[in-house]
């Protein structure tokens, strides 16, 4: 009897066969469109001339320079953004403050400027007609079209990745667990690595990986700050720009498929931490109701 | 209701000091630099001001900037849907690639989205090949623009409406059925409301992130004044010019755009909150 009700039940909350296959073939249709075909497209191009051409344009000392520069870059940005994400989180998810509200707010907007305008004020900053330009030439320091000015827009730009991440993270968590190690005799360091680091782990790997792809991949405001000096303070997604407009197809393709192949990267961790995390919820749900599991 | 905040805030140290650090690389990564834009457009008169931003050439932009803009996000709400909607209530081999596919544009540099659909879509890439010969070109005008843009958008509305989804609640499609409605039906009128408020926050995501796109854009859209040049490219091509206060001036109006944007966005998210949270 039970098994009817539950066959009449299903019938009435999913689609007939058809329609759900035509669904499943618009979605898939759609997914290789503008998804499959784009990715495939870069490597393809790459490799038109086979693969040796391609290794070769990798070979460069300016892919060379740029792979370095992107790196550096991003072994700069991504782990300021940590130290700051970490912050915020524990800040605006364990305590009650006036303006919380409106701090998130802020903590987003890198999110929402578009990247030129993230380049342009560090230029009004910095750059000769700036309000500390004058006095950074005086001193000899460089900031925009050099190195540093490439990493604060970087900064810039992957700013609220982690926070984003951690803050409904932690505040889901709430504070049951932090408070019972402090009675318990705890330092306040010593409940944050071994009560709070292992509940967000995965939601700090997950924040991490998604910061560098875009550090890594980060092309408006960098573009603004770089001054496209070859061989100085080119990025790979610059030195993608600058080979495609010399019309070096095949050179610009095969530097764009490292890049691609990052994202791949990325998309396959993200994946990996996602199922993870998932495990680990499951397994927390499966304890005894009187360990509690949030 | 007050004294437990109290104790938290007694028995959890950290919290002058991580406010503190918040507050600290806020205002400097952030807010001081932002301030450099204000600061830098109040020294212009509001004639000069008013040239840089409302020339023809830039309103052009605007329309353009927007328009696009729109319509990618407005296809978004549909594609989206579509994916979210096969992604939680189907099965089908190749679903987990699928899912992970989704963030690609997330992943993927925007320059390498940029030379990518360019190639495909040119009159000898992959597509064009076909497309050209039957009068369609969909690279280096208008068309390649929304085109990218649907690319660099595409995974705000399926991550806003998937969860949503995910946790509706079948009890109430069942009961729309046992009440007689259609599928058609429980769809209008039970499932429909229910994900409406993530619908609206993810096109309006999807929407501020067009607005400011710049580096997938600017290789497929041909970049023509008046016809097909985007607002970013107008910031970019007057810093090439040494033109720091007409730069500027039009980034001022891109700033406060994105700040309403954002404000909008987070009006959306409260009251998705409040909707989700009614409910249960």
């Amino acid at each position: 009897m039970s098994t009817t009700i539950v066959r009449n039940a299903r019938a009435g909350t999913t689609e007939p066969t058809w329609v759900r296959w035509t669904l499943i073939g618009l979605a898939l249709g759609f997914v290789f469109l503008f998804l499959l075909l784009p990715l495939a497209a870069v490597f393809t191009e790459a490799l038109r001339k086979g693969l040796p051409a391609a290794l070769e344009a990798l070979h460069e000392p300016d892919a060379w320079s740029a792979i370095r520069l992107t790196l550096i870059t991003a072994a700069v940005a991504v782990p300021l953004n940590l130290v700051f994400g970490v912050a915020a989180a524990w800040a605006v998810a364990k305590y009650e403050f006036k303006g919380k509200a409106f701090l998130t707010t802020l903590i987003d907007l890198p999110f929402s400027v578009s990247p030129v305008v993230a380049g342009l004020i560090y230029v009004l900053m910095f750059g000769a007609q700036g309000w500390i330009g004058p006095w950074l030439a005086e001193h000899d320091i460089k900031i925009v079209f050099a190195v540093p000015g490439i990493i604060l827009a970087t900064v810039f730009v992957t700013f609220p990745f982690i926070a984003r991440e951690l803050i409904p993270l932690m505040q889901a968590q709430g504070t049951d667990e932090e408070q019972a190690a402090i009675v318990l005799g705890a330092t306040g360091w010593q409940t944050f690595w071994h009560v709070t680091l292992p509940n967000i782990k995965w939601g700090l790997v997950y924040g991490v990986i998604l910061c560098n792809a875009r550090a890594m991949g980060e092309f408006g405001a960098v573009s603004v700050v770089s001054g496209h000096i070859r061989g100085q303070t080119n990025t790979l997604p610059l030195h993608v720009e600058i080979l495609y407009n010399e019309y070096q197809s095949v050179a610009a393709f095969a530097v764009a498929s490292l890049l691609a192949l990052l994202a791949l990267l990325t998309l396959l961790i993200k994946s990996v931490v996602e199922w993870q995390f998932e495990r680990d919820q499951k397994a927390a749900a499966a304890l005894p109701p009187e360990r509690p599991t949030t | 209701m007050t004294s437990p905040k109290r104790a938290t805030r007694r028995v959890l140290p950290g919290f002058n000091l991580t406010l503190g650090y918040t507050l600290f690389y806020l205002s400097l990564i952030v807010l001081i630099p932002l301030s450099a834009l204000l600061f830098k457009t109040f020294t212009l008169t509001w004639a000069e001001f008013w040239t840089a931003v409302a020339s023809p050439r830039v309103l052009a932009s605007y329309r353009l900037t927007f328009g696009a803009s729109f319509l990618a996000a407005l296809f978004n709400v549909f594609a989206g849907l579509l994916l979210a909607w096969v992604l939680v209530r189907y099965e089908f081999p190749g679903k987990k690639i699928i899912d992970a596919l989704v963030d690609l544009p997330f992943a993927l540099p925007t320059a390498v989205a940029g030379i990518s659909l360019t190639a495909l879509l040119a009159g000898n890439g992959w597509l064009g090949q076909y497309l050209e010969p039957m009068g369609i070109q969909l690279a280096f005008n208008r068309n390649g623009i929304v085109i990218a843009l649907i690319f660099i958008s595409l995974p705000f509305v399926v991550r806003t409406v998937q969860p949503v989804l995910e946790d509706a609640e079948k009890e109430l499609e069942e009961a729309a059925t046992c009440l007689g409605a259609s599928r058609f039906q429980t769809f209008r009128y039970v499932i429909f409301p229910s994900i409406a408020p993530a619908l609206l926050t993810g096109f309006a995501m999807a929407f501020a992130r067009a607005v400011g796109e710049y580096g997938s854009v600017i290789f497929i859209a041909g970049n023509m004044p008046m016809v097909s040049e985007i607002t970013p490219l107008i910031i970019i091509g007057k810093l090439e010019q040494y033109d720091y206060a007409g730069a500027t001036a039009v980034a001022t109006v891109m700033l406060g755009i994105s700040f309403m944007l954002l404000l909008v966005i987070n009006a959306l998210q409260s009251w998705q909150r409040r909707r989700a949270g009614g409910k249960s």
